[in-house]
């Protein structure tokens, strides 16, 4: 990295980050962070991996919309050339497919692999689309909005946040991905590319347990991470002594405050609301700033 | 006729297993032979599907009559594809739902629920 003056540094570190946010328990405040740091961030985009239930639009609201639909493919099985072998039955590990006199293929519990393409001794499964969902783009002021909605009942949201990614790969500018909760095969997908992991927290046993299990997966993916204590009331704080115990970078504690609750709870957005959160997401993007230069 | 039964344990006494898809084992009772025996019920440890590989194994089994609490949506798709006929059992011993059926005295089961997708109820 080259070294002008600071401001030009900062510019520099800054150019394209791809940063992720997440926190294992639900309800933390990922995309209050989220949808924040993209605001103030000039020219960055805003990313919604959360596709089950993507929200951050709800705060943006963004206009000058674009749709792309999402489609897997799952087997269509040709009755003239199968056999009844069930080779596909006994291969498929998630049971989407049974043998009655011909095969049932079960499309929502398909976990679109394509291997019972592959196992069918007399080529008689072929793969054919099946929409999943689909990925809204639009823009709050100069700020790009992405967002991936899984249709419900579909079982897995990972080739949205797939796709998602194709999108942020093009983007030139800072992206903050707004995660999903928890440590599952979305969270995975959805931190893969990151340069760096928020891990957005609250005082309470169970918000303690789950950082544990967000920092675990950081780690064993050997991201760079920072925690956001959220909520915090002065009093004991489970996800701070964790954070001392095991040497976390805490980069910002968020007051426990019914104005900032109360501007999330509207649906609006604090660094546009008011100063005091403007002032509190430009020191956490200085603190990001530090580790990534 | 073969009747399945899920049940809880694979012996005589055993309750009939509140859960279709992911009971331990299913109670087979072939009405020519009138022999019983136990199958276990590989789907009950499946991360997902566990319905639709249990009535796998029961068309493999050919079974023609399934006595059962409750099944799901997924499972009974198969079931019927597979022209097996569903009654509603009794939270009881498993052999009194068996006697209670040959009696004439169960009836069809006409509540399929959604499927509970690998969580409790």
């Amino acid at each position: 990295m080259i070294r002008l003056n600071i401001g030009q540094t900062i510019r520099k570190s800054m150019e394209k980050n791809i940063i992720a946010v997440l926190s294992g328990k639900g309800g933390t405040g990922k995309t209050m962070v989220s949808v924040n740091l993209a605001c103030i961030l000039p020219g960055a985009a805003y990313s919604d991996c959360d596709v089950e239930e993507p929200n951050g639009h709800l705060f943006f609201k963004p206009t000058q919309l674009s749709e792309k639909n999402v489609d897997i493919l799952i087997p269509k099985i040709d009755r003239e050339k199968c056999t009844g072998c069930t080779k596909c039955v006994d291969f498929c590990k998630f049971n989407a497919l049974a043998y009655v006199g011909k095969v049932l293929v079960f499309e929502e519990i398909c976990h679109y692999c394509g291997g019972c393409t592959i196992v069918c001794p007399e080529k008689a499964i072929t793969e054919t689309n099946y929409n999943i969902g689909k990925i809204v783009q639009g823009f709050f002021e100069r700020t790009k909005v992405i967002s991936g909605f899984l249709n419900v009942g579909a079982i897995s949201g990972v080739p949205i946040i797939k796709e998602i990614h194709k999108q942020i790969k093009e983007e030139r500018n800072t992206v903050i991905v707004d995660c999903p909760p928890g440590s599952s095969c979305a969270v995975m997908e959805s931190i893969q590319a990151s340069d760096y992991c928020i891990l957005v927290s609250e005082p309470t046993i169970f918000g303690a347990h789950n950082l544990d299990m967000v920092y675990r997966l950081v780690k064993l993916l050997n991201k760079k991470c920072g925690v956001i204590l959220n909520k915090c009331d002065g009093n004991y704080n489970p996800s701070e002594d964790y954070c001392l115990e095991n040497d976390i970078n805490i980069i910002a504690r968020i007051p426990y405050d019914s104005e900032l609750s109360d501007i999330n709870g509207n649906g609006k957005i604090a660094v546009k609301e008011s100063d005091l959160y403007r002032g509190v997401f430009q020191d956490i993007i200085k603190e990001i700033e530090k580790v990534l230069s | 006729m073969i009747i399945a039964i899920p049940v809880d344990e694979n012996n005589e006494k055993t309750l009939t297993c509140i859960s279709y898809g992911r009971a331990p084992y299913y109670l087979i009772f072939d009405t020519d032979s009138e022999k019983v025996e136990y199958v276990q019920n590989t789907a009950a440890e499946s991360a997902g599907g566990a319905g639709i590989k249990a009535a796998q194994i029961l068309v493999n089994n050919k079974v023609n009559i399934l006595l059962t609490e409750r099944c799901g949506q997924n499972a009974a798709d198969v079931l019927i594809a597979g022209k097996i006929k569903i009654y509603k059992a009794l939270h009881v011993q498993a052999m009194t739902n068996l006697k209670a059926f040959l009696k004439g005295e169960l009836e069809e089961l006409r509540d399929i629920h959604p499927g509970y997708h690998g969580h409790k109820d």
